[in-house]
C-alpha cells in the first residue's frame, strides 16, 4: 500500500481551487476510482437503486467502484454485515439456545410459586369465615349487625388488597436477573410464615374447640386482612420507595470508544443497579458502531508490525518469562529510538476525513431539501376535485427517495453508518416524516448523528444477553467504590460507584432592610 | 507621601505655595481642580501612592493660571490651606475652604513624592549618625 503509485485525490481539488497549499501532499489511501466517482457527480442522474438492501452494496458488489476506504475493510473481520455470520454470532446463538431453556424454567417456577402464594393469601380469610358455617352450623351464634358490618369491611379490604397486589406485582417482567431478588423472596417468606401462623392458631383454638362466637372469628379474619395490607405497605417501601432517594453516583464507561455517562442511583443491590444502568444505556448511549474502531486497530497493528525481534542467543538460553521480558524491552527501546511519524498521518487523515464528511453532508442537505420540494400535501377540497395521481405517504416516499438516495448512501458510507440503516427503514422514516409535516432538516437529524440503540431496528440489538461480572456478590448492595462490568458480545460497560457525600447545610438570615448601598464617588471640583 | 497609621502623627515633606486669586467677573478663581476627600472613593485616585489615602489632591492645573504660576503641580497633595487641615476633610469642605470669598490669597502646604525623594537623597549622602 505504501509503495504503489497512487493518484493523489488532492490534485483534483487543486485543479478546482487555485492556490491550494496542499497541492504537493499525497495521501496513501487514495485510489484511482475516486476520480471516476467525483466526475460522475457532476451529471444529474436519477436511477432507482437496486432491489437488494442498501447494505448489500458493500458485500455483493465488492469494493471496486464506490468504496473510498477500501484499505480498511479488506482483511479485518468487521462483523458489521448483515449477510455474513461472524464467529461471535455463532457462539452467541448457541449460548442463547442453551440458556433460554434454563431461564424459562426458572421463570415459570417462580411464577407458579407466586400464584400459589397469592391464592393462599386471598382464600385464607374467606376460609376462616366459611369453615364454621360448614363444620358446626348449629352451634354457631347468629351474626348480629356489627358482625355483618365487618363482612363489608373484609370484602372491601380484600378488594383493595387485590388491586394493590395487582398494581405492584403483576407487571410484565423486565429482565431475568442472575440471582433471586432478595427482597421479594424475604417478603414471600414473611407472608407465608404469617399466614401459616394464623392458620395454626385458627386450627388449634377455633377448629378444634369449635368456638361459637362467630363475631370473634370474623374479627380474627379482619385482623388477618389488615395485617396483610400492612405487609403490602412494607413491600412497597422495600421494593419501590427505598431506592428512589439517590445515594450513589455511578459512572458508566463503554470499553470500546470511551463513551461515558453518569447516573444517580439509590440503595440497590448490584444486580438491580446493573438492570437500571442497562435500561439507561439503551436510551442514552449512542449506538455501538464497530466500523469506527477499525482505524485505531490498524494503527496499533502498524506499530507492532514495524519491528521484528530475533533472538540471537539461541533457544533454551533463558526461561520463557525472561525471554518475553527481554523481547518486549527490546521492542520498547527500538520504538523509542525510531522516528515515529504516525501522528502526522493521523492529523492529516482526520482533517481530510472531516472535510470529506462536511462536503458530503452539504450535498446531502441540498439533495434532501430539493427532494422535499417535489411533493406537496393536498388539502381537503383539492382531494375531492383531482382524484388522479394521488399518493399515500408510502408511495410519496418511494417517489422522492431516488433523488436523494445516492447522496444519503454516500454520506452514510463516509460516516460508516451504512449498516445501521437499511433502505426499507429509510423509506419508512421518510414516509413518517412526510405524514407528520416534518422539514427536511427534521428528516435528516436521525442520520447525521448516531442515536441511542433503541432507535435502530430490532435486529441491530446485537446484545440481548448481558453478563454481570463482579467481585462482590451480586445480591449485595452498592457500596462506595464498588466496580463491576457488564459484558456483552461486542463490548463491555465498566461501572464505578461513588457515594454522594453527606451535605451539611447551615442557614444565614439576612434582614431585608440590611441591603444598603453607597455611591463610590470621585468627583473633581475646579476652584 | 507618607502612609497614614491611625493614632500616629502624619509627617511629610511639604512645600509652601502662596496663590493669589484671580478675579474673573464675579468669581475669584485659583486655576486648579481638586479631587479626593473622606467621603470619596480613594481607590480611584490616580495620583496617590497609597490607594487608601483620602486626602485632597490636585487633579488638574489650568496652564497659565494663578496656581500654575505659584508652583502648584498636578498630583500634589494639599495638606493645609491657610492653616486649616486638609488631610481629613470632605470634598465639599475642601472646596469651601479654598473658595472663601473674603480671602484674596491662599497659603497651601503641599507635598509630593519628588520632595520626599529629594530629601531622602540629600540625607543619604551624609553618613548615618
Amino acid at each position: 500500500m505504501d509503495t504503489e503509485s497512487t493518484y493523489s485525490g488532492y490534485s483534483y481539488y487543486s485543479g478546482r481551487s487555485r492556490g491550494s497549499h496542499r497541492h504537493g501532499e499525497r495521501s496513501r489511501d487514495r485510489h484511482k476510482p475516486r476520480s471516476k466517482d467525483s466526475r460522475s457527480e457532476k451529471s444529474v442522474t436519477i436511477n432507482t437503486p437496486p432491489a437488494e438492501p442498501l447494505l448489500g452494496d458493500s458485500v455483493v458488489r465488492g469494493e471496486q467502484v464506490q468504496d473510498d476506504n477500501w484499505g480498511e475493510t479488506t482483511t479485518a473481520v468487521t462483523g458489521t454485515s448483515e449477510h455474513s455470520l461472524s464467529q461471535e454470532d455463532i457462539v452467541r446463538i448457541t449460548k442463547d439456545l442453551e440458556d433460554s431453556v434454563g431461564l424459562d424454567c426458572r421463570r415459570y417456577f417462580t411464577l407458579t410459586l407466586a400464584v400459589i402464594l397469592g391464592l393462599l393469601v386471598f382464600l385464607t380469610p374467606l376460609a376462616f369465615l366459611l369453615l364454621p358455617h360448614l363444620l358446626w352450623p348449629e352451634k354457631l351464634q347468629s351474626c348480629g349487625t356489627a358482625c355483618e358490618g365487618l363482612f363489608i369491611s373484609v370484602a372491601f379490604k380484600l378488594l383493595i388488597l387485590l388491586l394493590a397486589v395487582w398494581a405492584l406485582f403483576f407487571r410484565p417482567p423486565r429482565a431475568g436477573l442472575p440471582r433471586v431478588f432478595v427482597f421479594r423472596a424475604l417478603l414471600a417468606v414473611l407472608v407465608l410464615l404469617f399466614v401459616v401462623s394464623y392458620w395454626l392458631f385458627y386450627g388449634v383454638r377455633i377448629l378444634d374447640s369449635q368456638d361459637e362466637n362467630y363475631q370473634g372469628i370474623v374479627q380474627y379474619a379482619v385482623s388477618l386482612v389488615d395485617a396483610l395490607l400492612f405487609i403490602h405497605y412494607l413491600a412497597i417501601v422495600l421494593l419501590e420507595l427505598r431506592q428512589l432517594q439517590p445515594c450513589f453516583s455511578v459512572c458508566v464507561t463503554r470499553s470500546t470508544d470511551g463513551e461515558m455517562r453518569h447516573y444517580n442511583l439509590g440503595q440497590l443491590s448490584i444486580q438491580r443497579a446493573a438492570l437500571a444502568i442497562l435500561e439507561h444505556y439503551y436510551c442514552d448511549f449512542p449506538v455501538h458502531n464497530p466500523a469506527l474502531l477499525s482505524a485505531s486497530k490498524s494503527r496499533a497493528a502498524k506499530h507492532l508490525a514495524g519491528l521484528k525481534v530475533y533472538n540471537v542467543d539461541g533457544p533454551g538460553n533463558n526461561a520463557a518469562a525472561g525471554l518475553a521480558h527481554s523481547q518486549s524491552r527490546a521492542m520498547i527501546a527500538a520504538a523509542a529510538r525510531r522516528r515515529d511519524t504516525s501522528h502526522n498521518e493521523l492529523y492529516y487523515e482526520e482533517a481530510e476525513h472531516e472535510r470529506r464528511v462536511r462536503k458530503r453532508k452539504a450535498r446531502l442537505v441540498v439533495a434532501v431539501e430539493e427532494a422535499f420540494t417535489h411533493i406537496k400535501r393536498m388539502q381537503e377540497e383539492e382531494q375531492k376535485k383531482a382524484p388522479g395521481d394521488v399518493m399515500d405517504p408510502r408511495e410519496a416516499a418511494q417517489a422522492i427517495f431516488p433523488s436523494m438516495a445516492r447522496a444519503l448512501q454516500k454520506y452514510l458510507r463516509t460516516t460508516k453508518q451504512q449498516h445501521c440503516h437499511s433502505m426499507e427503514s429509510i423509506q419508512q422514516h421518510l414516509a413518517f416524516c412526510i405524514t407528520n409535516n416534518m422539514t427536511p432538516k427534521a428528516f435528516l437529524e436521525s442520520y447525521l448523528a448516531p442515536g441511542p440503540t433503541l432507535q435502530y431496528s430490532r435486529d441491530h440489538w446485537l446484545a440481548r444477553q448481558w453478563t454481570l461480572i463482579s467481585e462482590a456478590s451480586v445480591t449485595s448492595g452498592l457500596k462506595d467504590g464498588s466496580i463491576f462490568v457488564l459484558k456483552c458480545a461486542d463490548f463491555s460497560l465498566v461501572v464505578t460507584t461513588k457515594k454522594i457525600p453527606y451535605i451539611q447545610m447551615s442557614e444565614e438570615y439576612i434582614d431585608p432592610k440590611s441591603h444598603k448601598f453607597v455611591l463610590r464617588l470621585q468627583s473633581e471640583t475646579s476652584v | 507621601m507618607s502612609t497614614y497609621t491611625p493614632g500616629q502623627p502624619v509627617t511629610a515633606v511639604v512645600q509652601r505655595i502662596e496663590i493669589h486669586k484671580l478675579r474673573q467677573g464675579d468669581n475669584l478663581i485659583l486655576g486648579f481642580s481638586i479631587g479626593g476627600g473622606i467621603d470619596q472613593d480613594p481607590g480611584q485616585n490616580p495620583f496617590s501612592g497609597d490607594k487608601t489615602d483620602k486626602g485632597i489632591y490636585v487633579t488638574r492645573i489650568t496652564p497659565g493660571g494663578p496656581a500654575h504660576e505659584a508652583g502648584l503641580r498636578m498630583g500634589d497633595k494639599i495638606m493645609q490651606v491657610n492653616g486649616w487641615d486638609m488631610t481629613m476633610v470632605t470634598h465639599d469642605q475642601a472646596r469651601k475652604t479654598l473658595t472663601k470669598k473674603n480671602e484674596d490669597t491662599v497659603r497651601l502646604l503641599v507635598t509630593r513624592k519628588s520632595l520626599e525623594d529629594a530629601v531622602k537623597n540629600s540625607m543619604g549622602s551624609y553618613p548615618r549618625q
